[in-house]
């Protein structure tokens, strides 16, 4: 179990101010969304949990240790990360691509222990991707290849998973797909959190959400108390139908406002 | 790990075939002597000619084909999975040329002669100044463009500097010795040079191999390999000494040998997964026997004046560098 803390956690990317003062506490069992305009600071909040950029005021603390404090060996144990549109460098297998997620776990020198190949083969289950396991990944579609980096995330079994926009490029079966898959991971007790910008899947799969507009934390809440017409029209200036009263939310964007 | 018996296969071939090449240029110069004689002098009791130029001539030249070719071939594969670019090599990146200028530096101002260990020394922190520089040039830059780039403007700032003290040297012999690191080769070296590098590639081998497992983590860039466990100060650091050590003494005894470092981690990779980590070892044993049978091709073939290594590699390297570019000028 991981619980993932911000304090007033300032960050600045080439010498201008991409988060400001942002206090959150993420806990597991759950999938928090972070959802914002382009330019909020999304990302940035990603990677200042993963302690990728530093914080330049406030702490970002994984169970209370100061994330600097931790070894980078330890830390890709607790925090998986998908990245948004991650690139691969090299025409890997798909099987070869999803193993570098038991990077963390393999202790120097070593080869893949029989507890690897079996993660591996679940994350390909998890995200129907087994098929493809002999295929070079960088010859598979957009939507597919995001699927099997995804997989390469669930690889690691950590007991944390950010996922930054992982439904970019996935065909409406296989977003909800993913949705429900981060879903289980979370009621396993994973703490998840994931970038969004489709504002129905936010509402219909998170359970809580995080608002970022200019780098704070505007509304932090269940996704009802989040999503109103009011708070859209001032974030993201548009004018959108929301219906939240029954069991399937749906928010639709209408209009642009300015 | 899923096609380890076919890497145990590859292993295995690659070293048969550079068993077999070191056996070759053994028997195979430009004295022709029969192998009898040759073998007589294996089991000890040969005549004094014949174990002159088995044991003093060809024996040395052998162990320096195979040191030097593997710590080029390894440090290519190392360069191109940390570069994540397939026309990394320590010659395009201006290594080899930045080491070449560090032993022509020992050798115009007469270091060289004040103690043995100054021109590899002198190699080596060439290699590090051009390593360094290339970082500064490139180092944030994730466009293989960039990197390339800026490896040909330090490598011809490094060439410019050779020439400058060739056009400056007071004499054609002190000019004909500093061709040498121009052009690369092995030809009459004695076990003197063998102990220079010896040590330089295993360390600088040692450094290069302990980091397989990062270059496969850094397929998905920098963070991702970040965020996978990776810290890529310290194998930085690792990869920066290891290239520059390893082929820092290479070159210190055998000047600059281009493209062996390029083409051979390009021919083992079709028979691996193609991950960084997998063309490693094989592309030290290719190296190795790529660089003896060129050797060999230098001394069997018939010229006037011998044919230098750098010479034959570079015609060998420059067509699987034109092709690759070739294939990839869609991507520009």
């Amino acid at each position: 179990m991981v619980t993932i803390r911000t304090e007033a956690l300032t960050v600045s990317l080439g010498g201008r101010r991409v988060l400001h003062g942002v206090d959150a506490t993420l806990e597991p069992g759950g999938i928090v969304g972070v959802i914002g305009p382009n330019g909020a600071g999304k990302s940035t909040l990603a990677r200042a949990l993963l302690g990728l950029v530093p914080a330049e005021l406030g702490s970002v603390t994984i169970n209370r240790a100061p994330i600097a404090s931790i070894p980078r060996s330890a830390l890709a144990r607790q925090v998986a990360y998908l990245p948004q549109g991650q690139t691969l460098h090299w025409p890997l297998s798909v099987e070869r691509l999803v193993g570098l997620g038991r990077l963390p776990h393999l202790a120097p020198f070593s080869q893949l222990a029989p507890t690897d190949a079996a993660a591996i083969e679940r994350a390909m289950a998890k995200t129907d991707v087994t098929e493809f396991r002999a295929r070079t990944a960088t010859e598979l579609s957009g939507g597919e290849r995001a699927r099997v980096m995804l997989a390469r995330a669930l690889a690691v079994e950590a007991p944390a998973l950010i996922t930054d926009e992982p439904l970019a490029a996935l065909d409406p079966g296989h977003q909800i797909e993913v949705m429900e898959l981060l879903a289980a991971e979370a009621r396993a007790g994973a703490l998840v959190v994931v970038i969004l910008h489709d504002l129905t899947m936010a509402a219909r799969y998170c359970d809580r959400l995080l608002l970022l507009d200019h780098g704070r934390i505007v509304a932090d809440g269940a996704p009802a108390a989040v999503l109103d017409e009011q708070r859209l029209a001032v974030v993201y200036g548009i004018r959108a139908a929301i219906d939240l009263t029954g069991p399937k939310p749906l928010i639709v964007p209408l209009s642009r406002n300015r | 790990m899923i096609s380890s018996r076919s890497q145990t296969r590859l292993l295995l071939v690659l070293a048969l075939l550079t068993f077999a090449s070191a056996i070759g240029s053994l028997l195979l110069g430009s004295a022709p002597i029969a192998i009898g004689r040759l073998a007589a002098v294996a089991v000890g009791h040969g005549d004094r000619i014949a174990s002159v130029i088995l044991i003093d001539l060809r024996l040395p030249r052998t162990l320096l084909g195979l040191l030097v070719g593997a710590i080029l071939g390894l440090s290519g594969a190392v360069l191109q999975g940390y570069l994540r670019n397939p026309l990394a090599e320590p010659a395009v990146l201006g290594v080899s040329n930045g080491a070449g200028l560090g032993a022509v530096v020992a050798l115009y101002f007469g270091l060289a002669d004040l103690h043995p260990l100054i021109l590899p020394l002198l190699a080596i922190i060439g290699a590090l100044i051009s390593l360094g520089a290339l970082h500064l040039l490139a180092g944030r830059s994730e466009s293989p463009l960039t990197l390339v780039l800026a490896g040909i403007a330090l490598a011809s700032l490094a060439t410019a500097g050779i020439a400058l003290a060739l056009n400056l040297s007071p004499n054609p012999f002190a000019a004909m010795e500093i061709m040498t690191w121009l052009l690369g080769s092995l030809d009459d070296r004695s076990f003197h040079h063998v102990w220079i590098v010896l040590p330089c590639v295993l360390v600088g081998g040692a450094l290069l191999l302990a980091d397989g497992r990062a270059l496969d983590a850094l397929s998905l860039g920098e963070e991702g390999a970040s965020t996978l466990g990776v810290n890529l100060k310290r194998v930085r650091l690792r990869l920066l000494l290891g290239t520059a050590i390893g082929v820092g003494g290479a070159v210190a005894v055998s000047g600059a040998i281009g493209f062996v470092g390029l083409i051979v981690p390009h021919l083992v990779r079709p028979f691996t997964d193609r991950s960084p980590s997998a063309v490693l070892l094989p592309s030290a044993l290719g190296g190795a026997a790529l660089l003896t049978l060129a050797d060999i091709g230098v001394r069997v073939i018939p010229t006037t004046s011998e044919l230098k290594l750098g010479v034959v590699t570079a015609f060998l390297g420059v067509p699987v560098f034109l092709s690759y570019l070739l294939k990839e000028r869609r991507l520009w």
